[in-house]
């Protein structure tokens, strides 16, 4: 393991430091704020960008920032150091396989009070799934994955991941293009734990996507908004932070929980070990966690927030009860959050999910 | 190489010759080509421990992986062949017009590919949705709706649209440079039209051929862009699979053992453009 590491670093720093040679033939340290800079890496469109200047003119640290499109597309980056970043936000089960692989640096608390004073205790709780001590992470968003649907295109009551493989809905079907959201789906309906590594359960699972796959229009990721938004199909797998953005834009959206229970995930803030700038990677944190800030990020990305003040600060009753957004989750059964399955559990996984689409 | 020979009496250029010249080019191909290469040869003929191993090269037997190898290659060939057919007629009202004609309708070829690439397939998908464009027009008509978007027919079009410049650029080069004096002697000799094109034109631009064949196989053999967005993520081809050991699996072992297979059908396809390339330059003169 570690002469891999080595290596993969050597090339990578080989490489960048050719790249930083030629291209700008000078020293590599750009353009920073009076007090520094952070390197923020984060979700596409998963905070209001306000906020961010905001923080840049308040505390005098430059911020720089860049996004990803999934934990799979993030966690290299960072292993490889390729690329040294201040603040990442993983959710639940990257963040334990980034523990494990001994990635995050613990977090000083003293130096973050928003964050100890405001994120609710629940969410701590439910951290502790990955992060038992509660030394890594700061909870950002949350929510749960269920199925968005049009209420003209679906007759009957949605209550069930079974209507994905209802052939009336041939071609009109969005799925995840995920291997672990997929897989949850399938594993749910199955009656399995999402986090199974049972290889019967799991090629029962890859049977029944198998199964599915001509009636679905589209295996997408972020593209189930827009697509859902513009009528294109009638069903759709979405995490629940894009439902309330997609009502807002075509109001005959409905999203429900299934009854066989799904995923609920948490995407916290972490601080990678090899950060240049750890000091600036808290105060950007903390202030993320301020109930004003977190308010405007809630309101701009409608996911979730673990933060009782922002909560508290939604003037709109609508939302501020939705069961969206906040649903009272001792309601439904079977609710499971990711973990991290180990190398062979995710090539386990991959192997079948590479079944799945290639058939 | 004429200059010197034109004035015997000049003396040698102050500035670096040739080979001085090349050194910012090797810097950046030692960067850029070299480094990049080796590394994918040692992950891919490694394996998690770091020791040798053919494994990641030859799990391109595996049913996914060849039926992902086969697809790809059949769409590839598929769009080259569409490319070709549409390409070459084009080519040859390009040659045959005046400067300020054909470089007006070269810009209109060109022009689309300021354009992102991205950008522009995701355009095709808007175009192609069940409530796209394409279909919002044809309901308007009474017209019955296009479904292919998510097919097969949906990449190739997508591979034909992005990748037809590459296959009219060369083939117009090819074309211009025919003599019209071997079209007229052809015509003098008592050659009708069509024996003019078959033994005469074609073979001369055989070069352009060939290299326009490469210029579109290549990319779309590799492509996963394409396939994703106009696909829908249902139709994997190798460049799809290669794709997803990077991003989603990790396992970059084989991802770079999958590419290696790809780069020999690569290497396979440019020997035989480099053998007709020959061919061809002996006869064009």
């Amino acid at each position: 393991m570690k002469k891999k590491m080595m290596i993969r670093t050597l090339g990578c720093l080989l490489t960048m430091s050719c790249a930083a040679a030629l291209l700008t033939g000078c020293s590599a340290k750009t353009a920073s704020g009076e007090n520094g800079q952070v390197v923020v890496y984060n979700w596409g469109e998963y905070i209001d960008p306000e906020t961010i200047e905001m923080f840049e003119e308040e505390t005098g640290i430059q911020v720089v920032y860049d996004e990803y499109e999934t934990n799979e597309i993030m966690y290299p980056k960072v292993e490889t150091g390729a690329s040294a970043y201040d603040v990442i936000c993983p959710s639940d089960y990257m963040i334990s396989k980034m523990i494990g692989n001994n990635l995050l640096a613990e977090l000083n608390f003293d130096n973050m009070p928003n964050a100890k004073a405001n994120i609710g205790a629940q969410y701590w709780e439910q951290s502790q799934g990955f992060d038992p001590e509660n030394k890594y992470s700061v909870p950002y968003c949350w929510g749960t994955v269920g199925i968005l649907y049009n209420k003209t295109m679906v007759e009957e009551p949605v209550d069930s991941w079974s209507i994905l493989w209802d052939e009336k809905y041939t071609d009109n079907i969005l799925m995840q293009d995920s291997v672990r959201d997929a897989f949850m789906v399938a594993l749910k309906l199955n009656g399995n734990s999402m986090n199974s590594l049972d290889e019967g359960e799991l090629a029962a699972a890859r049977d029944l996507l198998i199964r599915q796959k001509p009636l679905v229009q589209a295996y997408v990721i972020d593209q189930v908004r827009d697509k859902m938004i513009g009528g294109e199909a009638a069903l759709g797998v979405i995490y629940s932070g894009e439902a309330i953005f997609t009502q807002r834009e075509n109001a005959d959206l409905e999203y429900v929980i299934p009854k066989e229970g799904t995923n609920v995930w948490i995407d916290s803030w972490v601080i990678p070990k090899n950060a240049p700038n750890p000091e600036n990677a808290e105060k950007f944190i903390d202030f993320m966690c301020r109930g004003d800030i977190a308010l405007k990020n809630f309101e701009y990305i409608t996911y979730s927030t673990p933060n009782e003040a922002a909560r508290e600060l939604i003037e709109d009753e609508d939302l501020k009860n939705s069961q969206i957004a906040f649903p009272d989750l001792s309601q439904y059964a079977n609710l499971e959050t990711f973990t991290y399955l180990g190398e062979d559990g995710d090539a386990l996984y991959n192997e079948m999910w590479k079944e799945v689409k290639s058939n | 190489m004429n200059k010197s020979s034109k004035k015997t009496a000049v003396p040698r250029t102050p500035w670096p010759t040739g080979r001085y010249m090349a050194a910012p080019y090797l810097l950046w191909s030692a960067a850029f080509i070299l480094i990049p290469l080796a590394m994918i040869f040692y992950y891919g003929l490694t394996d998690k421990s770091g020791a040798f191993t053919l494994e990641n090269v030859l799990s391109i037997g595996t049913p996914q992986h060849a039926k992902a190898l086969l697809i790809a290659l059949l769409l590839s060939l598929v769009s080259t062949l569409i490319c070709l057919l549409l390409a070459y007629p084009l080519a040859m009202i390009l040659a045959r017009r005046g400067i300020s004609q054909h470089s007006f309708i070269v810009l209109l070829f060109i022009l689309p590919m300021w354009m992102n690439f991205l950008l522009r397939t995701l355009a095709w998908q808007t175009l192609l949705e069940k409530t796209g464009v394409i279909n919002s027009v044809l309901s308007f008509l009474g017209l019955p709706a296009l479904n292919i978007i998510n097919t097969p027919a949906a990449i190739i079009l997508g591979m034909v649209y992005n990748f037809l410049p590459f296959m009219v650029l060369p083939l117009y080069n090819a074309l211009t440079k025919i003599d019209g004096n071997v079209v007229n002697a052809a015509h003098d000799l008592g050659a009708n039209g069509v024996q003019t094109f078959f033994r005469v034109i074609f073979p001369l631009s055989l070069p352009g051929v060939i290299s326009g064949i490469t210029m579109v196989f290549v990319p779309a053999l590799t492509t996963f862009v394409i396939s994703n967005l106009l696909g829908g993520s249902k139709i994997l081809l190798i460049g799809n699979v290669i794709e997803q050991e990077f991003t989603q699996a990790s396992n970059w072992h084989l991802g770079s053992g999958l590419s290696i297979v790809l780069m020999a059908f690569i290497l396979v396809n440019m020997l035989l453009t480099a053998i007709f390339d020959k061919n061809g330059e002996g006869t064009s003169l």
